[in-house]
């Protein structure tokens, strides 16, 4: 444990790397995700494609990703960004678009008798309705991301990965497994919070209905 | 026959026995119906027949064996079981559903082929059409025959039905009801049905047995159920409409009293509820009941019918179909 | 890419074998973990509680956490790199075992037993026939998993299409580079539609769909 006593300054620094790798993948995720979400569970057609597209990238390991855009993108955050929003975005997309879809027609059929415009009913009713659905996805992205980030390191964006790299070129064991264990708490920790929120929401969901 | 004696069933954690000394006989080749309230032991009743449920105390002979000692998945190959779920294995074709039991019981495939094929037959189901199909491909109706055809394709004596007809929409259940007692009166089959639905345990019990609190209240032919209930909560069990139910087990033919009238001509093989209802239709207050060939048999008068329906007043010639 | 493997045939089978050979070793270790204890968890309800407690934690960890963390007990190459394959696809298999295997049907379950089936002609011909799909769909999602982790094993000197990625960028050797990522991509791919025509020619033989 000497070195992480010695050092811990800069397990803080890769935590923060590591965090704001997801959070900043995350954010144009969302902000992208969303309204094509909102496309998707209008248009059955693009939402097929989406789940098509999802699935096939989804099956490519991070490490090809990240190579495959070093001809083009280089090294470093950026680069990094673009393949998490890939990976995340049709998650997104596909959750979005399913919370959207399941909610029950009797209730739209009452809000828009009630007088509802589209985008009223959009964001009064049918987005709240859809909300665990969509959190459980941003729960997934969240795990995935974390997970991918770690790799990232492979292209000099930082991280919790850089400390495993490092370690496994040092061969110095105890930081490797640092490495691992600081990755592996933040994926748990994430997951976790975001499975509370995922939960409460489905709760009070629940006692409203 | 199946005979109970004082059979018990405590679950692990309930405060009271789910069934309590029970003495229950059915006598070979008739149906015996419990029903009674949610919770009173119908459904445990029947489950420890065939050991799916094993009983706390007291013994059940089944076609002479107490069954209470026997192998249990030897004893339920000799059982016939139908629940309202059906329970069809949805990998399996029609064929092999129905085939299953005798499968088990290790009979040569062609007589299993020829034998599911009568059982379909027999439970209205064209073979050529439906052996090869899926459970998926067929209506509820339908799945409940394949259900029925398939508990007794080994030809057990004896038969549990647990609600069979209950996930059956109501326009095809009084079909399937009629039906299926037709099968099991003529393959002479000592039945045991569950249900919670009074006109069915009416229609299709040679006995009815109203269980409360794991215990019998009442075990007796439908109509001295109607008749004479034994206490107010048979009588609220049966139903305030009791008397009219009451009539509509009557047939014109067996209760019309001798004579001849003008007023309307009926044919015997209706109600005694059908005559009051067309009495009171068209108005009039007698009608003539005409046997089989069109001829005059008798009278039923308003007056008359409405003795028959009076409670505590027996089936004209003392007994029930039991 | 195709020149690179034109030019190089002996670097990149000798990568792609590795590649398959670990992923194969894991996803038979998988299997031969997960399905006895899937249907073992299945009747000790009460161990299932935690054993899938611990599973989905399992399933959360990063996959380059999970195949180096145990770097400084088991070492580098073939067999490390089998060991942590094998744990980051057992929770898939093990998940979709005991969840097909306990979402059977219990009406259908309770009609097998009036019937006469035994115990174990209950889950030879009725459960385990039944959970057959769900639990397809996990070894496809575990074989998926593993072919596309296996990239990683590069790291702890497993070998497989990872390292061409990982020395083509250490000698900037690009076209090596972009020949073992575009060959990993598609193998994955390639896995992924071979599980889901197995799979969809396999539930169409049960008859449980058309």
């Amino acid at each position: 444990m000497s070195w992480l006593v010695e050092n811990y300054d800069r397990l803080l620094v890769a935590l923060w790397e590591h965090i704001q790798l997801v959070g900043v993948g995350l954010a144009i995720s969302l902000a992208l995700g969303l309204p094509l979400g909102v496309v998707a569970a209008r248009r059955p057609g693009f939402a097929v494609f989406i789940l098509l597209v999802s699935g096939a990238l989804y099956t490519v390991p991070a490490l090809a990703i990240f190579a495959l855009l070093i001809p083009y993108l280089g090294l470093g955050f950026w680069p990094a960004i673009v393949a998490l929003v890939a990976y995340a975005l049709l998650i997104i997309i596909r959750n979005v678009s399913t919370g959207l879809r399941q909610v029950s027609p009797d209730i739209l059929d009452a809000a828009q008798g009630m007088g509802y415009g589209p985008m009223r009913r959009l964001f009064a009713i049918e987005l709240p309705l859809a909300m665990p659905v969509i959190v459980a996805g941003i729960r997934i992205t969240v795990v995935t991301q974390v997970s991918v980030a770690t790799v990232a390191a492979f292209i000099n964006a930082g991280g919790l990965g850089d400390i495993i790299f490092q370690g496994i070129t040092q061969d110095f064991g105890e930081k490797v497994v640092i490495g691992a264990v600081a990755t592996s708490a933040l994926a748990v920790a994430c997951d976790e919070a975001l499975r509370r929120i995922e939960m409460r929401l489905r709760a009070a969901q629940a006692d409203a209905l | 026959m199946i005979r109970l004696e004082a059979v018990s069933k405590m679950f692990p954690g309930a405060a009271r026995p789910a069934v309590d000394a029970l003495d229950l006989e059915v006598p070979s080749g008739r149906t015996c119906v419990l029903i009674g309230p949610s919770g009173c032991g119908k459904t445990t009743t029947m489950r420890m027949v065939n050991r799916l449920i094993e009983p706390s105390a007291g013994r059940i002979i089944v076609e002479g064996e107490d069954v209470t000692t026997v192998d249990p998945v030897g004893l339920r190959r000799r059982i016939g079981y139908v629940i309202q779920q059906v329970g069809l294995f949805p990998h399996m074709t029609i064929a092999d559903n129905v085939a299953a039991v005798p499968r088990l019981l290790g009979w040569p495939e062609a007589r299993i082929r020829e034998r599911s094929a009568e059982m379909l037959s027999l439970v209205g189901l064209e073979p050529g059409q439906f052996l090869s199909r899926h459970p998926r491909h067929l209506s509820g109706g339908q799945r409940q025959r394949v259900g029925v055809a398939r508990a007794l394709a080994a030809d057990p004596p004896v038969m549990l039905m647990d609600e069979p007809f209950g996930a059956i929409d109501p326009i095809v259940r009084g079909r399937l009801q009629e039906e299926f007692l037709d099968i099991l009166r003529r393959l002479k089959k000592t039945v045991i049905l569950v249900t919670h639905d009074i006109d069915e345990a009416i229609r299709m019990g040679d006995l009815v047995a109203i269980m409360r609190d794991g215990r019998l209240v009442q075990y007796d032919a439908p109509e001295r159920l109607l008749a004479a209930p034994a206490d107010g909560f048979v009588a609220d069990f049966v139903g305030a409409d009791r008397a009219l139910r009451r009539l509509s087990l009557l047939r014109a033919m067996d209760v019309a009293e001798p004579g001849e009238s003008g007023g309307l001509r009926l044919p015997g093989s209706l109600s005694a509820r059908d005559v009051l209802s067309a009495l009171l239709a068209e108005g009039r207050d007698v009608a003539t009941i005409l046997d089989g060939e069109g001829r005059a048999a008798g009278t039923l008068t308003l007056a008359a019918i409405q003795r028959l329906s009076v409670l505590d007043n027996p089936h004209p010639d003392g007994t029930g179909r039991a | 890419m195709l020149q690179w493997i034109a030019d190089n045939p002996r670097i990149f089978t000798v990568a792609l074998q590795n590649h398959l050979w670990i992923s194969a070793a894991a996803l038979a270790a998988v299997l031969a973990i997960a399905l006895p204890l899937g249907l073992a968890l299945t009747r000790r309800r009460a161990l299932a509680g935690a054993a899938i407690g611990i599973v989905n934690v399992l399933r959360t960890v990063p996959s380059l956490a999970l195949l180096v963390i145990m770097l400084p007990v088991l070492g580098t190459g073939f067999l490390p790199s089998v060991v942590a394959l094998t744990l980051y696809g057992l929770p898939a298999l093990l998940l979709n075992t005991y969840t097909g295997l306990t979402e059977v049907d219990r009406d259908i379950v309770d009609a097998a037993r009036g019937q006469g089936f035994s115990d174990r002609q209950v889950m030879t011909r009725i459960e385990i026939p039944l959970a057959l799909p769900v639990v397809f769909a996990g070894v496809r999602t575990a074989a998926v998993q593993i072919v596309s982790a296996a990239t990683l094993a590069a790291f702890i000197g497993g070998g497989g299409l990872g390292e061409l990625i990982t020395s083509g960028m250490a000698n900037f050797n690009f076209p090596q580079l972009v020949a073992g990522a575009l060959a990993v991509a598609l193998l994955a791919l390639a896995v992924e539609l071979a599980f889901a025509a197995l799979e969809w020619v396999m539930t169409r033989s049960t008859g449980l769909r058309d």
